[in-house]
């Protein structure tokens, strides 16, 4: 397979060959599991209230990328969450609305007509998600036939097999042929399934590809797999973009998806970007929850900041 | 894109009124509490408001008598128990010190200045740790390397420092008691509360009296406490110089002494560190407690070719640590312990600068009252430096470099201390061959001041000797 022309930036050069890749990704600093996951556990510590609790709830709801990835998806259910996506909650129209919705490649026109000129963005998943395991064409036409019917973002899964068996050009190599496909008006967010990598060195290194190789966002997982996303591996991909603008100047944005459920996990992880990227991070631009049932519960601590009471799953939307 | 406004986390104060403290304390001497003879009394202030929170008896020799009076007399008894019989004791202060493990966390920060943070999620557990650790040993001394019928002392005298109020009366009183000691404690000066509330726990436990007795005052009621006749046994945790002092009294007597003193620890940066860990490392190292810790790694030894890059990471590190309000629990950096402290520190990071070395610290603005000292990085700093060898005790951090392993060996035992010292690399091989030969009691690798009751701990040289914590720590109250 012919290697795509690579982006033009301070560390192009790196994947001149197989071995000039391995030797820069396994001379990445290691990581010490121990200590990165006792840091994301004493960020996780920090007391987040009252005006500092309305401002991360209602930054997380507009950071949401609110999913459906079922089989038994239809364009009734994508409709739904599209309106919920644009007024998340119907009695309070002050709640900011939800980053995208994110549907599988058939369902992006539809998505598409129902947040239509909201702002929301439609993202799809594609590259032959969630396993990525078909031929580079196949996955190349999955991916321009989401774009083609109107998708913003495309989240492609990596060829993990490829990754761990050492074959990183091959995995570099596809990334940049599906950004290709994503042309100038679709933003790219590489999802590296953490849990399939299993180490942390394996996470930084793989984050390392993936902005080499031109990710608008790099991403945790799929959602369809035992490990999803945890504030330690959140909080190492953190690092890696931060690393990466300060060497190269190019930002890229961080999702975690898959097990962030509640206010305050979706918390701590604003947390975590506030204390390890940055400010610059803190904007939907560049973070994402990849969560659907995140959103019902932080519209029901939004409803309990605003008039003290809980309210209850009767008083959000179920779609 | 950077438009929306910054993420300020809003006051999250722990709440005081957890914690109800006296206008006055006495002495806690015989199970009961009591006024000093004489009546003199001291005052002990919150560090960061200045704010009086209590008065304290101030015990002079002849009440310091009466306390190892109370002691001697209790030893009998307490001596003669069975094992299992004192470890439920043990085991009884263990669980109240959990029970009451927040009201005594905002009592220490509010004593002691540290943040809530520190004193509920270190201190606090680690002292019911060491209660429940030494618990398990009293019934099991025959089986710990010290003979079938290992023999307590007597009469322990102890004295502890400030920085750890409560957890430094847990090294000290636990293994006293496991083994069969009774004990007469004085804390320090600044910090006398929670020992304090340990005595009303000591009560509530229905620990026999005379078994815990706590002597409130300064430098010496501490001086009466190691020359006074009847007493076994001396430990002391605190400064080297003191703790010289305490070795010239107590020696020709046929006092056991244990001393844990000073440090200058070396904090080891290999080139092939995990960078992000070893800067979190670095300032857990040095910035926990405000850097008043006796192992502190309060020397950075950076491996040249990673210098740069571990000096500007740690510098963005240091710009995210919150300082102020100990109670609150987003703080991450609390008050210096006293106005004494702070001048100590003061001056010697004037000397630092005076000598040459680049000092460094991030924007940070100090609260009007109380005593604080913003977190400090040298850079430029030689082993000839002031700094490089006199401990600080204080969130002052010294960076020096080197070029190979043997360089940094050399450089790190090139002090007159020997309490801790950190290696951090990705190479097990060079972990394990630096390691045996740095001539510190303890050696971090991938971490740095993480404590547990299993595990010895204390110095070479002006470190101290004797070792506490683990089944080592039994022997320094075991007649062996």
């Amino acid at each position: 397979m012919p290697t795509t022309a690579p982006p033009a930036h301070a560390l192009a050069d790196v994947t001149a060959s197989d071995s000039t890749l391995r030797r820069f990704l396994h001379g990445l600093p290691g990581v010490d599991a121990v200590g990165l996951e006792a840091r994301a556990a004493s960020l996780g510590t920090r007391s987040i209230k009252t005006t500092a609790k309305a401002y991360a709830i209602d930054l997380a709801i507009s950071m949401v990328d609110l999913t459906t990835l079922e089989g038994a998806d239809t364009p009734g259910k994508v409709r739904a969450l599209g309106a919920k996506a644009v007024h998340p909650d119907p009695t309070d129209r002050t709640a900011p609305t939800t980053a995208a919705v994110c549907v599988y490649p058939d369902m992006v026109a539809v998505a598409k007509e129902a947040v239509a000129g909201s702002g929301v963005k439609v993202a799809s998943v594609a590259t032959a998600f969630p396993a990525g395991r078909a031929a580079l064409d196949v996955k190349l036409a999955d991916v321009r036939d989401a774009v083609a019917a109107g998708a913003d973002e495309i989240d492609m899964v990596i060829d993990r097999g490829a990754f761990l068996a050492g074959k990183y050009l091959k995995v570099y190599d596809e990334i940049v042929a599906v950004k290709e496909a994503c042309g100038t008006s679709a933003r790219l967010k590489v999802i590296f399934e953490t849990g399939e990598l299993s180490t942390y060195d394996n996470i930084r290194r793989a984050s390392w590809l993936g902005m080499i190789a031109g990710a608008d966002f790099i991403k945790t997982s799929t959602g369809k797999v035992a490990v999803n996303a945890t504030p330690a591996n959140t909080l190492l991909m953190l690092e890696a973009v931060r690393d990466f603008r300060a060497q190269t100047g190019i930002q890229v944005g961080v999702k975690p998806a898959g097990g962030i459920r509640t206010t305050k996990d979706a918390i701590k992880f604003l947390v975590l970007v506030n204390e390890t990227a940055g400010q610059d991070w803190l904007d939907n631009h560049w973070f994402r929850f990849g969560a659907s049932s995140l959103l019902n519960d932080l519209l029901m601590q939004r409803q309990k900041l605003a008039t003290g009471r809980y309210s209850g799953p009767d008083y959000v939307t179920v779609d | 894109m950077a438009s929306a406004p910054a993420f300020e986390y809003a006051p999250a104060p722990e709440s005081r009124s957890v914690v109800d403290i006296a206008p006055s304390y006495g002495l806690f001497i015989d199970g009961e509490f009591t006024d000093a003879t004489g009546g003199k009394v001291f005052k002990t202030v919150s560090p960061s408001t200045e704010e009086v929170l209590s008065e304290v008896a101030e015990a002079s020799a002849e009440d310091v008598d009466r306390a190892v009076k109370a002691a001697r007399k209790a030893f009998e008894k307490w001596s003669a128990l069975p094992g299992a019989e004192r470890a439920k004791y043990l085991f009884r202060i263990a669980r109240i010190i959990q029970e009451r493990s927040r009201e005594l966390a905002v009592l220490e920060t509010l004593d002691n200045g540290k943040p809530i943070k520190e004193t509920r999620d270190a201190d606090l557990p680690l002292v019911a740790a060491h209660f429940f650790y030494y618990a398990g040993w009293a019934d099991k001394l025959g089986h710990a390397g010290f003979g079938a019928e290992p023999r307590p002392l007597g009469v322990a005298g102890q004295v502890i420092p400030w920085n750890f109020p409560l957890l430094m009366l847990a090294w000290k009183i636990a293994p006293a008691l496991a083994t069969g000691n009774t004990v007469v404690l004085k804390p320090a000066e600044t910090t006398p509360l929670s020992a304090l509330f340990f005595a009303d726990i000591c009560r509530q436990a229905g620990l026999p009296k005379g078994v815990v007795n706590i002597v409130t005052g300064d430098g010496r009621t501490g001086a009466a406490l190691v020359a006074h006749p009847d007493v076994n046994k001396v430990a002391f945790t605190g400064s080297t110089a003191v703790g010289k002092a305490i070795a010239r009294t107590v020696a020709g007597t046929r006092k056991k002494l244990t001393l844990e003193l000073g440090g200058k620890g070396a904090n080891i940066v290999f080139d092939d560190a995990p960078i992000d860990q070893a800067v979190e490392g670095i300032v857990n190292g040095i910035f926990f407690n405000q850097g008043q810790v006796c192992c502190a790694g309060s020397r950075l030894l950076v491996q040249e070719s990673v210098q740069d890059e571990l000096l500007d990471a740690l510098k963005r590190r240091l710009s995210t640590l919150r300082l102020g309000d100990p109670l609150d629990k987003n703080t991450d950096i609390g008050a210096i312990n006293s106005a004494e402290q702070l001048a100590r520190i003061t001056a010697l990071a004037d000397a630092g600068e005076a000598e040459g070395a680049e000092r460094w610290s991030p924007a940070c603005e100090l609260p009007g009252a109380g005593y604080w000292f913003a977190p400090t990085l040298f850079t430029n700093v030689t082993q000839a430096h002031t700094i490089a060898r006199e401990e600080i005790f204080g969130p002052v951090l010294s960076v020096l470099s080197f070029r190979t392993p043997d360089e940094a060996v050399a450089k790190a035992n090139n002090t007159q201390y020997g309490l801790s010292a950190g290696i951090w690399s990705e190479k097990g091989s060079r972990i394990l061959a630096v390691a045996s030969k740095l001539r510190a009691g303890v050696v971090w690798s991938n971490t740095f001041n993480k404590f547990d009751p299993t595990s010895p701990f204390g110095g070479y040289k002006e470190s101290g000797f004797g070792r506490e914590g683990g089944r080592h720590g039994l022997e320094a109250y075991l007649d062996v």
